[in-house]
């Protein structure tokens, strides 16, 4: 047995990379038989998908997080950064999908009563699992228990939301609304740059710097999210392949889908007859939370002991993914689907469901602690 | 207890998702798969996506 503290970590090193070859032989033959199976768009999806869930993970980039420092703490840079990836984003999709609208489509939605009550609910409950859409795949991915318990809830809830989705937009909304061309890219980036200088004016002193790798991380994103809209021809989502999901268990089980006019629709019926490999939004899922799994066991994250949380901490983390799930459907989207591709792609709706959504969001930071969830903290 | 009960409950889940769907699935034929782009490719998007709107009966 040596007694020199070096000497052992050569071979340490050494003996983790077969295991870290295992990993990244795994993800690239996933990638290979998802495109030998289905075409190799979709095994392209899929990489892309990897690779946000690689950089969310190992990055740190995250949105329900950012927003509660700023709340908390007044620390605006996990948000700037969110901005900056948008922006990013802008500059390229909005004239892209304005020259292509026969190919590329923008998360364009409509502004309305249930799109507003959905986001300012989901600003709640994705501050009570610590985790939006991305957040909650990515962190069920990363081996954490609570993103991991509300991941199956969140998708019954997608599935219930857009089962009953013609019914809540009955209740009123506005046509949609879509800021194009070059006009609407400089509508859209002078938004993002007053959100920037509020949140600086806002911020605590000492907390007006963005960490070099939220700058990398924004960029990478920016180009995946890019790269998704190129290849699919649909911005980055979530929460439409989770309700898919839960449509295919759903039929299984015998629930009757023509009852519902959003799954009888030609292409959602469609979606649900062919396989979730050919569904771009659950490529992209499977891939973050395949990218977080591989940078959580790349980091030995295998090791981290599981927060001792109270029995109410784990029923609120239930409801609050049925909550996810469910609003989300009504807001078009979580912080994915609606802020930041709503946004990035002209869309009204992505800026209204960002305030509506920061509001629910104080709500629900000052819920967890009743509610047991920061006990583990 | 560690994150490695939660990683292996995560991967279980992910493979039997991924099995079930294949299951009852129809059988993707990778030969008419759509082009590798769908930029420049002349096919419409889908409307798979979650800002797709509530279609009206």
């Amino acid at each position: 047995m040596s007694s020199d503290p070096t000497a052992a970590a050569p071979d340490q090193g050494l003996g983790r990379w077969p295991e870290r070859a295992v990993l990244i032989a795994f993800a690239l033959v996933a990638a290979f038989a998802i495109s030998a199976a289905t075409g190799a768009r979709f095994g392209l999806i899929f990489l892309i998908g990897l690779g946000l869930g690689v950089t969310l993970e190992a990055l740190r980039f995250g949105f329900a997080g950012p927003w509660r420092q700023m709340i908390v703490n007044r620390d605006p840079a996990g948000i700037l950064a969110q901005l900056f990836a948008i922006g990013l984003v802008a500059v390229v999709a909005i004239p892209l999908i304005t020259a292509n609208s026969a190919e590329l489509i923008g998360a364009h939605a409509p502004v309305g009563l249930a799109m507003i009550g959905g986001a300012f609910t989901f600003g709640i409950a994705m501050q009570v699992v610590l985790g939006c859409g991305s957040g909650t795949l990515v962190n069920a991915g990363s081996g954490n228990p609570v993103g991991l318990l509300a991941l199956p809830f969140f998708a019954i809830g997608s599935f219930a939301g857009a089962f009953h989705l013609d019914w809540w937009t009955g209740l009123g909304s506005l046509p949609v609304i879509v800021l194009e061309g070059t006009g609407g890219l400089v509508t859209t980036l002078a938004g993002l740059a007053a959100v920037a200088a509020l949140l600086l004016v806002l911020a605590a002193p000492g907390q007006r710097r963005v960490p070099r790798r939220l700058w990398i991380a924004a960029g990478l994103v920016a180009a995946l999210a890019l790269g998704n809209l190129v290849v699919s021809g649909q911005p980055w989502g979530v929460v439409y392949g989770l309700g898919l999901w839960a449509a295919k268990g759903a039929q299984a089980v015998g629930v009757d889908l023509a009852a519902s006019a959003f799954w009888a629709a030609e292409g959602n019926a469609e979606r649900v007859r062919q396989t979730l490999l050919t569904d771009t939004t659950s490529l992209t899922n499977l891939g973050l939370i395949g990218g977080a799994f591989v940078v959580a066991a790349w980091r030995h994250g295998f090791t981290q002991p599981l927060p001792r949380l109270p029995l109410r901490a784990w029923v609120a983390v239930v409801v609050a993914g049925l909550v996810l799930g469910y609003s989300s459907r009504l807001a078009f989207g979580c912080n994915v689907g609606a802020f930041f591709s709503g946004v990035s792609t002209g869309s009204l709706h992505g800026w209204v469901w960002f305030v509506c959504a920061f509001a629910g969001s104080w709500v629900g930071i000052r819920l967890r602690p009743a509610l047991g969830l920061e006990a583990g903290r | 207890m560690t994150r490695r009960v939660t990683m292996l409950a995560v991967a279980s889940l992910i493979g039997g998702l991924i099995v079930f769907d294949l299951s009852v699935s129809a059988q993707p034929n990778p030969f008419r798969a759509p082009p590798l782009l769908a930029l420049g490719s002349g096919q419409a998007a889908g409307v798979a996506h979650c800002a797709a709107p509530a279609p009206t009966r």
